[in-house]
């Protein structure tokens, strides 16, 4: 789960870690209240949205006027951005923040992540700032200093002391720079955060460090326990398909091919798409329907399948362990009958009463439903590729 | 032999007498998996599936002589029931429960590394040496006992490769899932290390999945410390960059992670690499040498 700028700087002002202090607005009326609460004469507005690159598209800017504030918010307030990390249709702006002017005298980079092949939380450090973290390990990957932290200790003043030292910051930077990647990193430990990014920490005017932004990622499977991080989420800026999906404890994920999935399990729901492209054709979707499939969930993933309306053929897999493949039919059959589902749907079973399953479809299928019903993975691929008119045979 | 369990391991369930613990309780005591007894705090005392339940797993441990634990804990509770049975003599612990916090994975890897105890998963369909043990949530009908050793970061892509393996009459010597969280209990390196020292286990299998460099680092270690051929497979060739794809460990961030490097990473250390799911049977018999012998489908 994804939290806004604003949100992330919230909880850096409650850890005592320096950053700035901003007004959010979420209409123009507000603005001129809030550049007056904020006080000064040159101000920055930014767009709060769920994704990177928001500079490059124009959402991010420095103002020194109320007219100008007002003018910004009015032209993104209840509109969309796109950037290169928010998908095709771009995310809605609802909250513009409006943050004092901060006197930079360079830009650093800083973060703390979970790293899962050392097992520990390491802190990053670098002095190019302001720029694609990514872009800079692709091109010098000696430019990242990283320090681990220690499972039993936890974070020391000296790791953000020593990165201080590589990055080329003088001693009193380094005691600064000592304290904040120790708030940072018990910020995460306390908030089960996977992710913290300060990109920028600047060095201001007077030589001090500073968060200008500010990109927390929290972790999902310890939302039971933050309970005021969970009140944080902004499902506006999230795919409307896969949250109804998890409300159904589906999997999904939107993709832009022709075919869509039902599969159960992660990995084979992956596999399946894998092979769809390895067939000439494209998947529409990943959709893992998990293990306990029922007919009520079938009937879902039916649903949200078709709301996709590049889909031009459905296939079903599923691999009976635990699961029994005649249960699976039942309740594929129900769902097309509930649903009418007007396309061609290639079901694969495998595994537990396959034959059963497959039996039950092929006598059970209205007369009306195009369904195909296939045992091998390779043939129900080749016919749905053949059926969404992906390949000349 | 085989790796990690066999017809003598002895198993106490955590979390028993939930309906998913029951259900699967009862499908490893019909494959022969000497369950013992299994843990509930608050229910000690009481029967279950005809079995002891007791308060704790040193309780248990003490009673049943059980070295292995097969949990079904709820995910919030998880660090503390491992941790348990971890403290209480259990040396063998199979997670099944998806969603553990990650920082408590990090605590909970690190105390079991540090006791010397194996932890399998979380977020795992579990271990089956076939014939032998099922200390998991897999179908047992699927397997045959042989010499194909499997390891895995997928359930049902598990069973896929399971089923062809058995197709084609190779048999497993034991097929483990490790898991599809980003901190897990053990390694591709760890479960390859096993096979390897394993005389039963002639060849495996690998089935890793976008997200992580676990892969790679198994396939470095395959090259310098492997003398059985290995097939690799990999799933989510087609998956977005920053997208989760149902399992948490499975997402290409920052361009890395992604199916293809991987691939790569496996070619050049001389794994045999499959990218069509379909015929991962027939790479097994390509890398080894073996002829197909079709048994009974299961």
């Amino acid at each position: 789960m994804n939290l806004h700028e604003y949100q992330s700087k919230q909880l850096l002002h409650e850890a005592g870690v320096p950053a700035a202090e901003g007004v959010v607005v979420r209409s123009v009326g507000e603005v001129a209240g809030a550049l007056e609460k904020i006080g000064g004469d040159k101000w920055v507005v930014k767009v709060q949205v769920h994704a990177g690159g928001r500079g490059k598209a124009g959402g991010v800017k420095l103002v020194d006027s109320a007219a100008e504030a007002e003018e910004f918010a009015r032209r993104w307030l209840g509109q969309k951005m796109t950037t290169y990390q928010s998908g095709g249709d771009g995310l809605p702006v609802n909250a513009v923040l409006i943050e004092p002017c901060t006197d930079i005298e360079r830009e650093l980079y800083l973060a703390a992540i979970l790293d899962r092949d050392t097992r520990r939380i390491v802190i990053m450090a670098s002095a190019e700032g302001g720029v694609e973290i990514e872009a800079v390990a692709a091109r010098d990957p000696e430019a990242i200093k990283r320090s681990a932290v220690d499972l039993i200790a936890g974070p020391m003043p000296w790791q953000g002391r020593e990165l201080a030292h590589q990055l080329g910051l003088s001693p009193a930077q380094g005691r600064q720079m000592g304290d904040i990647v120790v708030r940072l990193v018990n910020l995460m430990l306390r908030r089960d955060l996977t992710l913290i990014e300060i990109n920028p920490l600047v060095v201001t005017g007077a030589g001090d460090l500073f968060c200008l932004d500010a990109k927390f990622n929290v972790d999902e499977g310890a939302l039971h326990r933050q309970a005021g991080l969970v009140d944080m989420r902004d499902k506006t800026q999230e795919d409307e398909r896969e949250m109804h999906a998890a409300e159904w404890s589906l999997n999904y994920v939107a993709l832009d091919g022709s075919i869509g999935c039902m599969v159960n399990g992660a990995g084979l729901a992956m596999a399946t798409m894998d092979m769809i492209q390895i067939n000439g054709g494209a998947p529409a979707n990943f959709l893992d329907v998990g293990g306990g499939t029922t007919s009520e969930r079938v009937t879902e993933a039916f649903k949200i399948i078709l709301s996709d309306q590049a889909v031009r053929v459905i296939l079903i897999n599923i691999f009976g362990g635990i699961v029994r493949c005649d249960l699976i039919a039942e309740g594929v059959l129900k769902a097309i009958a509930d649903v009418g589902v007007g396309l061609p749907v290639v079901v694969r079973l495998q595994g537990n009463r396959h034959q059963q399953g497959l039996k039950m479809i092929a006598d059970g299928a209205p007369s009306s439903a195009e369904i195909y019903t296939e045992v091998d993975l390779q043939r129900a691929a080749e016919r749905c590729v053949e059926l969404a008119g992906e390949k000349r045979t | 032999m085989s790796i990690l369990v066999n017809e003598d391991t002895r198993v106490l369930v955590q979390g028993f007498t939930g309906s998913q613990a029951s259900l699967h309780a009862e499908q490893c005591i019909a494959y022969g998996t000497q369950i013992l007894g299994g843990v509930t705090p608050g229910k000690g005392g009481t029967e279950h599936l005809g079995l002891p339940v007791f308060d704790t797993v040193a309780e248990g441990v003490r009673t049943t002589g059980a070295d292995a634990s097969l949990m079904f804990v709820p995910a919030p509770f998880c660090k503390d029931s491992i941790l348990e049975a971890a403290h209480s003599g259990i040396s063998l612990i199979v997670c099944i429960t998806e969603g553990i916090p990650v920082l408590d994975m990090l605590e909970v890897k690190h105390v079991c590394d540090s006791l010397g105890v194996r932890l399998i998963g979380p977020n795992c369909p579990g271990v089956i040496t076939p014939g032998a043990c099922k200390l998991g949530i897999m179908a047992g009908e699927i397997h045959i006992p042989g010499r194909v050793g499997i390891v895995s970061r997928s359930g049902t892509l598990t069973y896929e490769a399971v089923q062809q393996i058995t197709q084609w009459g190779f048999g497993q010597s034991t097929s483990v899932g490790i898991g599809g969280d980003p901190i897990g209990g053990s390694s591709f390196i760890d479960i390859l290390e096993m096979f390897e020292a394993d005389e039963q286990t002639e060849a495996l299998v690998l089935i890793g999945e976008i997200g992580g460099t676990a892969e790679e680092q198994a396939a470095e270690f395959i090259q310098s410390e492997m003398s059985k051929p290995v097939v690799g497979y990999i799933a989510g060739a087609t998956a977005p960059p920053g997208k989760r794809m149902g399992h948490a460990g499975a997402i290409i961030s920052g361009g890395a992670g992604t199916a293809e490097e991987k691939f790569a990473a496996l070619e050049r250390c001389g794994v045999l690499p499959v990218k069509n799911l379909a015929h991962i049977g027939e790479a097994v018999s390509e890398a080894t040498g073996w002829a197909r012998t079709p048994v009974e489908a299961p």
